[in-house]
């Protein structure tokens, strides 16, 4: 293909990466179509497709932008109808990470399904983890036999997740204004949480430690101490971001009325979270609908009143510092009580124990010693409960908790087997990018990343 | 001191129409759970419904009462099937063709006020016979502190209509979208209702119970895993 730029206005100069029927795209080739004139930005020089647009006789243009865009969390494709510079029609297109986790739920164990839901929203695997995990043990009819140890590990491992959740999206959101700082600010503060998660379940994300009845297994020695250590370190780097963002001109020149949603819209649209606290409505399920013993804590509900992308910010940075309280009291409260971090009915309480041995992380071996060499009904019973799993008595429930980006609701259906009749989840993300259309019409195309960015959605949790 | 059992209320059995009567919706056989295969466990004989709640009977205690008399008093009885109060849940069944009706009373009333639709999601119950697919509708009322109303209407597999809510809560949006993508329950009224997340030309409705599952062929002699369905499972 030829780059000179007298064949740009000949309808054949890019098609010639596409007519490589493993490259050409099924809906729209390049070229002439009734619609209007086609262009597939497919490698090429990009002054080319500029140029040959610019000869267009009329403004408007309708741009895929996505699914990959680096700007587009993951694989949102956001279909923009533009009239030079001004968005006149957004739609958001998704699905291009719908992987059937839903699905695939109905053929596992309920406790296997916690396994399946982490994955869903990857960026905040703990509250899904702790949505299900409540929705399976209303159904169970054990909310109140959950120890207090198992609901205060809980909280603590949400507060660190909101606030992990809060940092990808000021880094991301950062970094595609092109404040890269934000972003490794970010992913900085991130990592020492994270590496609080690897210590205390084992791995960075999907964890699969909060289980039905409780959690996987207790605290580690020496993890509150750790996460005593980073306290400091975190709030150091909360203030750095805060430093560099508050008041900053130009952030605030992208950020201050863009994005634009009231809570009128917030309302009709099911907003909720940050969104909808920017618009002014101290709504919180952890106050209004207290679960695992929030009740027991005090913090307080950032709220602001502008309903655009800066409060949105500015009420995510307020959060992790509330967050940031509510995990200093947790592990106050965990540091002086022992306990049972999992249900006492052995009907339902997972069997297996974990310990860490030489070589690593695995079962514990009074556990293996006792079903392996004492007790023939231990090991009946370890083998049942974990191939099997238990049975749910029929019915159904809907559980909501407060995730850093809104409701995420759990609603589980039970056929008394020992697998979810059905599973469903109303992930915040999914429901709040519907508001794109909202956000962005009638706003500059730079405006349409920082808006996309005030929702945060993350596709994994949007597509399941 | 006699002999004969005493009397006291709480003794009695309940009265006919005075506690829930479980809905059936299939059976299990069998005491294990497993469906494949014979059974040599001398118990494959054994057949137990499957029970899901049913109608509440009044007073459903707490808050369940208000919000049933206020609905009671803005719509017509007709578009009522039943009422189930379970654990700590209210899930008023209504019949599709009152569930536009019923959604904006929900909304507009003052002292029902449910100004949040948060959720709509599907489930099949291929034993439901007429009512195979149920569109379950999860409202929140800010207003009265959070109070949580599950609405819930069904829809037979060979008329998959059900009225869209758009219009009264347009957060049903995409939700009601993704239910008719995952399981085929058309929803009148809808501005557009287009596949959400499979492919536009996907065929079929992968929710479904009646959906088929592919098996994974593994490198062995032709083998294959056979689709979850179809596995030994003890279910």
């Amino acid at each position: 293909m030829t780059t000179d730029s007298s064949m740009s206005t000949d309808s054949t100069v890019f098609t010639a990466t596409t007519d490589d029927p493993d490259t050409a795209d099924v809906y729209a080739a390049s070229g002439d179509h009734a619609e209007g004139r086609v262009f597939n930005a497919v490698g090429g020089d990009w002054d080319d497709i500029v140029g040959d647009v610019g000869s267009l006789p009329e403004e408007r243009i309708v741009v895929n932008m996505g699914p990959q865009h680096p700007s587009t969390h993951g694989v949102l494709r956001l279909i923009l109808e533009l009239e030079g510079e001004t968005v006149t029609e957004a739609r958001a297109g998704i699905g291009y990470l719908h992987t059937g986790i839903e699905k695939n739920m109905e053929f596992r164990t309920w406790t296997q399904g916690v396994t399946f839901c982490t994955r869903m929203d990857y960026v905040m695997p703990l509250f899904t983890e702790t949505a299900y995990c409540l929705a399976v043990e209303k159904l169970l009819g054990i909310t109140d036999d959950i120890p207090e140890r198992a609901s205060a590990i809980r909280v603590l491992m949400m507060e660190l997740n909101r606030i992990t959740s809060h940092l990808v999206c000021m880094g991301t959101g950062g970094m595609e204004m092109g404040a890269t700082t934000v972003m490794t600010i970010g992913f900085r503060e991130r990592e020492r949480i994270l590496s609080i998660f690897e210590m205390i379940s084992g791995l960075r994300m999907n964890h699969a430690y909060i289980r039905p009845g409780g959690v996987a297994q207790d605290l580690p020695a020496g993890a509150i101490q750790a996460i005593r250590e980073i306290i400091p370190d975190l709030r150091k780097g909360f203030h750095e971001l805060e430093l560099l963002m508050n008041e900053n001109p130009i952030l605030k020149g992208r950020m201050v009325g863009v994005g634009y949603l009231d809570l009128t819209g917030c309302i009709a649209l099911g907003v909720t979270g940050p969104m909808l606290r920017s618009a002014g409505l101290p709504h919180d399920l952890r106050k209004s609908a207290p679960y695992c013993g929030y009740e027991n804590y005090s913090f307080e509900i950032p709220t602001r009143s502008g309903a655009d992308a800066y409060d949105r910010l500015r009420n995510r940075i307020d959060e992790m510092w509330q967050s940031l309280a509510i995990v200093e009291q947790v592990i106050d409260v965990l540091q002086g009580r022992a306990g049972p971090v999992m249900v006492a009915d052995k009907k339902i309480a997972w069997p297996a124990q974990l310990a860490i041995g030489s070589d690593g992380m695995g079962n514990s071996l009074a556990h293996i010693k006792e079903i392996m060499g004492t007790s023939m009904e231990s090991l009946i019973h370890h083998f049942k409960l974990v191939t099997e799993g238990f049975r749910v008595p029929p019915g159904q429930a809907y559980v909501a908790v407060e995730s850093p980006k809104g409701e995420l609701g759990c609603h589980l259906v039970s056929d008394g087997g020992t697998r979810p009749f059905r599973a469903h989840f109303r992930e915040p993300s999914f429901n709040n990018l519907q508001a794109v259309a909202a956000l962005c019409e009638g706003a500059q195309v730079a405006d349409v990343i920082v808006a996309v960015a005030s929702i945060d959605p993350v596709m994994g949790g949007v597509d399941r | 001191m006699t002999d004969t059992p005493t009397s006291a209320p709480e003794n009695l059995p309940a009265g006919p129409g005075t506690t829930p009567e479980p809905i059936q919706r299939g059976e299990r056989t069998g005491m294990f759970g497993a469906t494949r295969g014979a059974d040599t466990t001398g118990y494959g004989g054994l057949r137990s419904p499957i029970l899901f709640p049913g109608a509440a009977v009044r007073p459903y205690g707490g808050d369940f009462d208000a919000v049933a008399d206020a609905l009671e008093a803005r719509v017509s009885p007709e578009a009522f099937v039943r009422t189930v109060i379970d654990r700590g849940e209210m899930t008023v069944v209504v019949n599709r063709e009152h569930l536009p009706a019923v959604a904006r009373a929900l909304r507009d009333d003052p002292d029902l006020r449910f100004e949040m639709c948060l959720s709509v999601s599907g489930v099949n119950y291929p034993a439901d016979v007429g009512s195979e697919l149920h569109v379950v509708y999860h409202l929140m009322s800010i207003t009265h502190g959070c109070r949580r109303l599950r609405l819930e209407v069904t829809c037979p597999d060979a008329d998959p209509h059900v009225p869209s809510v758009v219009a009264t809560y347009p957060a049903a949006d995409w939700h009601e979208r993704e239910t008719w993508d995952m399981f085929g329950i058309i929803f009148d009224g809808h501005p557009s209702l287009t596949r959400i997340l499979m492919p536009d030309d996907w065929p079929g409705h992968p929710q479904r119970k009646d959906y088929p599952l592919g098996g994974i062929p593994v490198e062995y002699k032709g083998g294959s895993v056979p689709p979850p369905d179809q596995r030994r499972s003890y279910n």
